[in-house]
Formats: structure tokens, sequence, C-alpha cells
């Protein structure tokens, strides 16, 4: 049965896959993407400096054949230090992001499922943890506990599950207005069972695509904190930290703030296509139906 | 033909690009004249292109179809030719559509008096100041009680034949000389439909217009209609005049889709016409109705057969059409399988009533009076093992909410529900042991809603299977696939999804669920409604082997009489949750009968040009039942006084069980005519 069921799904992500990349938006996101986590597995590998290792002749100096983009304040090879810059966000975010969509996923469904005042009540918090700007809570609670990564994916993980709440709710609202849930209802599957073969698989299309598009807002929020200091700790290299470093000397060594500017928003534009072409190949933009 | 035809479609080609990139014609060359004053029927299964057709009568395709070939002419120059200034003045003017749900035709925050205003502004010549005048005499002419408050009311304070009327009346404000309905009636009650029906008859006649009717229901062709085009995956197979083509068909296909009507008069079970239409695409070599024809010869294998002109007036598509007659387009003969004579009880209902208002905290301390009446009240039922009850009723009537209640999905307000063993049936589902969760199984409307598409076959069946009776692995695969099986769907299907099955197939698949539970009592909710009628004759001989095989017992809830008759041993009649009637199928469907019963079986259509239905009363309007008296009392036609208004009617027995609820006693309502 297990065996008869995991088959074709397997071969159903590569047909999407394949899909996304037919498209123009999927073939660069995915490009990009596929870039950016190449570049972060094997930028220790490939980075021609040591990316803390400083050089007092070269403060500030300007792109050559030997640092492409230049030197930064201090005179570290700022080429390196973009390379490596995105490996601490991928790790943190990559392991937040799911488990973002894992909880607040589930919760929204149940609440989807179950509705009545429960589901009320919990909505209405949700909407009070989305009047709050994002930034707040997550600098209350790092001033609190610390800023190590042990700390900051939990955190992210929390506060960006919130949202997905909403989405899974509104995805699994749709669901069980369906007759197919009435059906296993009086059929007596308890609601984890219901969640478990009635809904999820019919929401995961829409949570994988949110999923992306979280992604990439917790990839700025994470450089948001870096660049605000609370991030990555120096001399760690990271996107965030080093436009804040550069940007006293923006009008001297420019490429000290444009090189990790276009590799964050690279990325960033890279999840966003992909999340796109995701929606589009899974049919979930409602504006363009296909014929057949 | 003296006058040249209003519209003119000459040889259409209509086609989609298939993901190969290939073009996957959907109409195949198809001619259509009709002249002012002339109506034409299109039928065919769903998927035959007949709303393509009408719609492309307008010069509109839908998203993704392109035209291929051909021409459609309308009053005197191609409708594809024309610029779009001109096409939106035809459209909506001259040419008027009337769509299958007008529910969803009408802006739902727009009162009815301004989206009928908007209408006048664009299509009618009259000054402004006449329009409010004008919009009053449209909605009499469609004849709607009291136009000046309906223009005040927004689309959902109206029944759905009162909805379609009001499409109607937007169609006739730019003074069409042409129609095209595309299944105006379908999803109508059949007294609606019947009253709609003879509407547009008659302002056909008096304003000479051209129409063309889409429909799947040949009893609503022969009741319109003049002439008749069958289509079968986008060609004409069959032409002619309505007598002779619903009388003697010079096709098989429309003989075969003849025979799968069930009707009145006739007890025995439709017969079902095998296989489904060639896809897209297919290879066209041959007769395209050749797979599923009785008379398929290898000449029809080999050749396409060009249509031929017979003795009647009929153009049919057919190499042997005076073989045709052949083909017996009467009932299966299939025996009714019938429960044994008292056998035991299997669920009764004592005094069920069912609201679906719930008092609100303030609404606790006020008097008890001030509560609507319930939507379903004082239901008394029995049901004996292995026999089938018929639900019947109007929409409203409350018979879906019923086999919810028995469910357990929907706990009653008032009365009990008592199994076969005497135990008490617990109201909601959460609370039911496995036991009873096992005896009771439904079967829902539209199995497009009741199957997870997500899920494949093998997965659905394996639902059940699983919790009901722990099976796993090999077990659970080859018990799904003796289920299908028994539904007459091979194991190949294990690993298919919903999508991928045709609308009989999914409803098979759904009925395999319930019976996977082998289940006592099996609930099913208009089962048949959302099918095709050559596939619903199939659904039906099914669920008449499955009863013959297995004793369950059956609730058969349908709003289509026929239907009911052909599968149902006892019936049960309601109007707005209260039961009117209750018998043996025979005696309900005769005399005496209760007045709605009568009107109900009166404003039924057959396919038959000679039957004309009577329309004893007007067609639903009230929405909610009363608080006191018959609930009849507004609509019933033999209405004798006061003791109508106040007094609830009391239960009058006949013969062998019917019962009927009514003031006039019973002689004088088995009169043909009790007035």
């Amino acid at each position: 049965m297990s065996a008869a069921t995991t088959t074709p799904r397997r071969s159903r992500a590569l047909n999407t896959l394949r899909d996304m990349a037919a498209r123009p938006s999927g073939a660069i996101g995915l490009t990009l993407v596929t870039l950016h986590l190449v570049m972060a597995l094997m930028s220790p590998w490939i980075a021609p400096f040591d990316y803390k290792e400083m050089n007092s002749a070269l403060i500030l100096g300007g792109p050559s054949a030997e640092h492409l983009l230049g030197t930064d304040h201090l005179g570290r090879d700022v080429f390196t230090r973009v390379l490596l810059g995105g490996r601490e966000a991928f790790l943190v975010t990559g392991i937040a992001t799911p488990i973002a969509m894992l909880w607040g996923g589930m919760l929204g469904v149940l609440l989807g499922l179950r509705g009545g005042w429960i589901d009320e009540a919990m909505m209405r918090l949700v909407d009070a943890f989305l009047a709050l700007p994002g930034i707040l809570p997550l600098l209350v609670l790092i001033t609190v506990f610390g800023s190590g990564n042990e700390v900051l994916t939990p955190t992210l993980a929390f506060f960006f599950g919130i949202p997905v709440i909403r989405v899974a709710r509104a995805a699994a609202h749709e669901v069980v207005a369906r007759d197919f849930i009435s059906a296993a209802r009086a059929r007596g599957h308890s609601p984890l069972s219901i969640v478990r073969h009635e809904i999820l698989p019919n929401v995961t299309d829409t949570l994988l695509v949110e999923g992306a598009m979280r992604w990439s807002w917790m990839l700025l929020g994470f450089s948001a904190l870096s660049f605000l200091g609370f991030g990555v700790a120096p001399p760690m290299a990271d996107w965030g930290l080093m436009i804040s470093d550069a940007r006293v000397y923006m009008s001297l060594a420019p490429w000290g703030v444009l090189g990790p500017m276009i590799a964050l928003s690279s990325l960033i534009i890279g999840i966003n296509l992909s999340a796109d072409a995701l929606a589009k190949t899974l049919g979930l933009d409602q504006g363009r139906k296909a014929v057949v | 033909m003296a006058n040249p035809p209003l519209i003119d479609i000459r040889g259409l080609c209509v086609g989609f690009r298939g993901r190969s990139g290939a073009m996957l014609p959907v109409l195949h060359g198809i001619d259509l004249q009709v002249c002012r004053g002339e109506s034409i029927g299109i039928v065919g299964e769903s998927g035959s292109g007949k709303s393509t057709l009408a719609l492309a009568a307008m010069g509109y395709l839908k998203h993704g179809l392109q035209k291929i070939s051909g021409e459609v002419i309308y009053d005197g120059a191609d409708m594809f030719a024309r610029s779009p200034s001109e096409l939106a003045k035809i459209r909506g003017g001259q040419l008027g559509l009337i769509p299958q749900n007008s529910g969803q035709a009408l802006t739902p925050t727009m009162r009815i008096g301004r989206q009928l205003d908007e209408a006048l502004r664009l299509h009618c010549s009259l000054p402004e100041g006449a329009h409010s005048d004008r919009a009053i005499d449209l909605l009499t002419q469609v004849r709607l009680p009291d136009p000046a408050a309906i223009l005040r009311r927004y689309p959902h304070e109206l029944s759905g034949g009162q909805q379609q009327r009001v499409a109607i009346a937007m169609a006739l404000a730019g003074e069409p000389d042409a129609l095209l309905l595309d299944e105006p009636t379908t999803g109508l009650d059949v007294t609606t439909q019947a009253h709609i029906l003879d509407l547009l008859r008659e302002l056909a006649r008096a304003r000479n217009m051209a129409m063309v009717y889409v429909s799947h229901d040949l009893g609503v062709i022969a009741r319109v209609c003049d002439r008749v085009q069958v289509l079968y995956a986008g060609e004409t197979v069959l032409e002619g005049p309505v007598r002779a083509v619903l009388k003697s068909p010079d096709h098989p296909y429309a003989r075969g889709l003849l025979a799968s009507i069930p009707r009145l008069g006739d007890r025995s079970l439709p017969r079902a016409l095998d296989g489904r239409p060639p896809a897209p695409g297919a290879d066209r070599t041959g007769c395209v109705f050749a797979p599923r024809c009785a008379l398929a010869t290898d000449h029809c294998q080999t050749l396409h057969p060009p249509i031929i002109t017979g003795e009647a007036g009929q153009a049919t598509r057919c190499f042997y059409p005076e073989q045709t007659s052949e083909i017996d387009m009467t009932g299966s003969g299939a025996p009714l399988s019938c429960c044994a004579e008292n056998s035991p009880l299997a669920l009764s209902l004592n005094g069920v009533a069912i609201r679906y208002d719930r008092p609100g905290a303030l609404a606790r301390f006020m008097p008890a009076r001030s509560r609507p009446p319930a939507t379903v009240d004082d239901i008394t039922l029995s049901l004996t093992l292995g026999e089938t009850l018929g639900l019947v009723g109007e929409s409203g009537s409350g018979k879906s909410t019923i086999l919810k209640t028995i469910a357990g999905l929907l706990p009653p307000a008032e009365g009990t529900l008592t199994l076969g063993d005497g135990t008490a049936l617990t109201p909601r589902v959460e609370q039911r042991r496995p036991d009873q969760l096992r005896r009771i199984q439904m079967v829902f409307q539209n199995p497009d809603e009741s199957l997870n598409p997500r899920q494949s076959v093998a997965n659905i069946l394996g639902q059940p299977l699983r919790l009901y009776f722990g099976l796993k692995g090999r077990e659970l695969r080859a018990r799904a696939a003796e289920l299908l099986e028994t539904v007459r769907l091979g194991a190949h299907y294990l690993d298919r999804r919903p999508g991928q099955l045709s609308g009989g197939e999914k409803q098979r698949v759904a009925i395999a669920r319930a019976f996977a539970a082998t289940p006592e009592i099996v609930l099913c909710d208009e089962i048949t409604s959302a099918l095709d009628v050559s596939v619903q004759a199939a659904v039906l001989e099914l669920l008449n082997d499955l009863k013959a095989r297995h004793q369950s017992t059956f609730v058969f809830v349908s709003h289509d009489l026929t239907v009911v008759r052909a599968l149902s041993d006892r019936v049960a009649v309601l109007y707005q949750g209260r039961l009117c009637e209750i018998g043996p199928a025979a005696a309900v469907y005769g005399a005496p009968s209760h007045p709605y019963t009568k009107v109900l079986l009166n404003a039924v259509l057959e396919p038959d040009p000679d039957h004309v239905p009577h329309l004893l009363t007007e067609d639903a309007t009230e929405l909610s039942p009363p608080a006191c008296g018959c609930p009849f009392k507004h609509r019933c036609p033999v209405k004798i006084g006061r003791l109508c208004d106040t007094d609830t009617p009391p239960w009058q027995e006949a013969t062998d069980g019917h019962a009927i609820r009514c003031h006039i006693p019973l002689q004088d309502l088995s009169k043909p005519d009790p007035v």
C-alpha cells in the first residue's frame, strides 16, 4: 500500500519541478536559488581568501583582479565574504521555515476543521500578533534571551508561523465545506484521521507555495536582525551585517554595500519567482484556469 | 423555408490546443439553421459540445477554444467577423442568452431593479423616463407576482424559479429576435420547470422569436421545440421534427438515449447505454457511435457515415436507419427486486423535528412562540429490512435534511431514532458506537464533492475498510478490488484518482465505498441527479442489483418522481419538511392521492410530444413552512377553506399502509379532479 503511494508521489515532485522549469519565471527562479544553494554549500572551498583575514595595506580598496569586489574597512576580501555571507541565513531559515509551516499549518487546519468559539478566539489572537510590526517582538525576545542561532531559529519559527495559521485555516475551510469531509464524519473517523487523510492532501499545495514565500520573508527578517546587530556576531560574514558595516563608507567604497545587497536580493527574487511558478504549476492561481 | 434563416451555422469546427500542441476539435462541422418563430432543441450527453455550439451562435467561445473553420451567420453577417462594438449591440439585444444557473448570472449585490435598468439602458430604444414602467411591464410578462416589490429585492431573496424569470425578463429587455437557452430549467423543481417552459413557449409564439434550446432532457425538448438536433461527440447524428425524432428516431444513439429515461407509466427499469463517447482528438475514421452501437458492422468501423435524409424528415448519420427500429426503446424489463413481506424492522423515526436555527443567548429568555416553525417537523417513519423507501419533494422540502439526521450529521431538535433491534440511535455521529456507525452509510449527490480528489480509488475504498474491519496491506487491496467488481469496475481502477474517472464511474466508486462497510441502511441523497440520463440508468440498474444481493435497506431521496418510481417499494411525499403522503409506490402514484402529490405527478415531463403536463397550481414561492394549519395551504388547488388554515390535517388510512394527510375525505381524493 505504502509502496504504491510513494512511487507516484516522488515522480509527481519531479514532474512539478520540470513543469516549473518550463515557465520563464520558474527557470530564472530555480536557477537563482540553485546557484545560491551551491554557493552556500561550496563557498569554504571556492572562496579565494579567508573571510577574517585582514589586510591593513588594503583598506577600502577598489575592485581588482585579485579582489573582485574590493576590500572592506578592515581590509577583508568582499567577494569572499559575499560568498560566505548567506550560510548562516540559509542554515537558520532553512530549519525555521519548515518548523513554522509545520506548527502553523497543523494548528490552522485543526482550527479550520473544529470551528466554533475556540477557532474565533485563536484567530483574534493571531490578529493581535499580526497587528504588531514584525520586528518588535523579535527584538524583545532577542534582548531577553540573547542572539545565538539556538535562540534565533525557534524565535523566527514561532513568529513566522503565526501568519501561516491564517492561510492554512482558510485553505482548510474550503475543504471542510465539501461532502467528502461529511462522508468521513458520517463514517466516524476521528478528527486527526480526517486531517491526515482528507484535509492535508488538499492543502499541501497551498502550504508549499506559502512556505516558499515565508522563507523569503524570513531571510529578509534574519538579514534585518543582522543589520541591526542582533543576528550574526562579527567577524562571521553575513549579508545584513556586511551592509550595516559598509554603509558608513558607501560613498568611498560602494561595492562593499552593493555586493551583499545583490546577493541577498537575487536570492529573494529567485525564491519569489520559484514560488510564483510553483503556484502556477499547481494551478493555485485562480486567474487563468487552463482548459481541460 | 421561405425566409432566410436568422441563425445560420455552416460547417462549424471548434477546438482547443492540447498539451501536446495538437488541435483537438470539440465540434465537427456542425450545421444549424433557425428561422424566426422556430425553436430548435439541441440534445446530447455532457461533453457532446451542445453548450459550446449555443455560445458559438453568439460569436463567443470559452477561454482556450478557437474556431477552426466554418461560419456563424446571424442576420446576414458572420458573427466572428463583426467588430466588438457591433457584437456588444447584438449580444443581449437582438440575441439574448439565458444561462443555466441564473442565481449565479445575477449580480448578488445589486437589486433586481438596477440590474434590469442596466439591461434597458444598453439595449432599449425607449427614453430613459419610461424605463421603470418598462421594467414592471417585463416582470409582469414573465408572470412574477408583485413586480414592484421584486424590483427592490436582491437576487438571494428570490427562489430559483423567480431568478430564472428575472433572467428571462432581462433577456427580453433588448427586444430579442432570437433567444439562446442553455439548460434554463435544469436544477429547478418539476412544477417550476413546467411553468417556465410554458412561459417560454408563449413568449416565443407572441414575439415570433427564434429559440435555440440546449438541454440534456428530452422531456424538456418535447415540450418546447419544433425541431431537434442530437449531438454526439461534437457531431450531429440526427436532426428532424420533434415528433418524429421522439416517436421513432432513426439513429441508434437517439433510441438508446430515449430508452435510458425512466418513465412514470413503465414499471421496469430504464435501459442503460453502456460505454462512453470518444475523447476529443480520438480516432474518428469510422462512425463515432460504433463502439457503443448494437447494430455496428465492420462497415461502420471503417467508414464515416454521411447524413441521409429519410422519409419522415429525419436526417440521420447512420448507414442502417431502417434497422434502428429493432432497438427496443422500452425499459429493460429487469425484474425489480422487492423486499420480502413482514421482514423485521430496520430503523424507525418517531416524531422527529429538525431545526437549523439555534436560539441565541437572548432568544432563550423569549417566549417559545416567537421561534419560527421547525424546518422538518413531525416525521414518523419506519423502515423494514431490505426495503427501499423513496423520499420525494421539491427543493427545500427537507428530504436531504432527514438523511443528514439519520446519518448523525444534524441532531434532531425533537423525537428519537430507533434501530431495528430496539436500541436508540445516538443523535450525534461523534457519540455513536462503531457498530452503529458501520450499519448506516450514506452516498452523496455529487461524486466530485464526495470523493477526495487527492486520494486514489484504493485509498478511498480503504478508509472504511481500515476503520471498520482493520484491514491492511494485501488483504485491504484485495477487498477493495472485490468491491470494485460489485459495482462493475475492474481492479485496474484502484490506482486512479477521481479526476481520471467519468461521472458515472465516480458515483460507482462512491457506492462501493458505502457498501465497503456492509451496511444495513444505505442513504442515497439524489445520487443520480448529477449524472447523464444514460449513466443514471446504469446506476439505477446497479442499485437494483445490490438491493437484491445485500438485502440492504435504502432510503432514496430524489426530486425526480420517475427515478423514485423506478426503484422504490414505498414512497413518502414531503412538502416543506412535513409528510403529506406515504405508502406502497403503486398506491402513492395511483389514486387516491394528496393534492400535492397530484400537482407533482401532473408536472412531470415525459419525452413524448403528446404528453402535456397539467399545471394545477403556481410554483413554489414561499420559503418557510407556515406556523399552523396544512403546510400546503397556500398552493393547494383544492383548498376547502378556513379549516386548512387553522388545523393540521389528520392522517387518513387507505388500504395497505397507504396514508394521506389531508382534510378532504379519501373518496373525494380518488376522483381525477377533486374540485
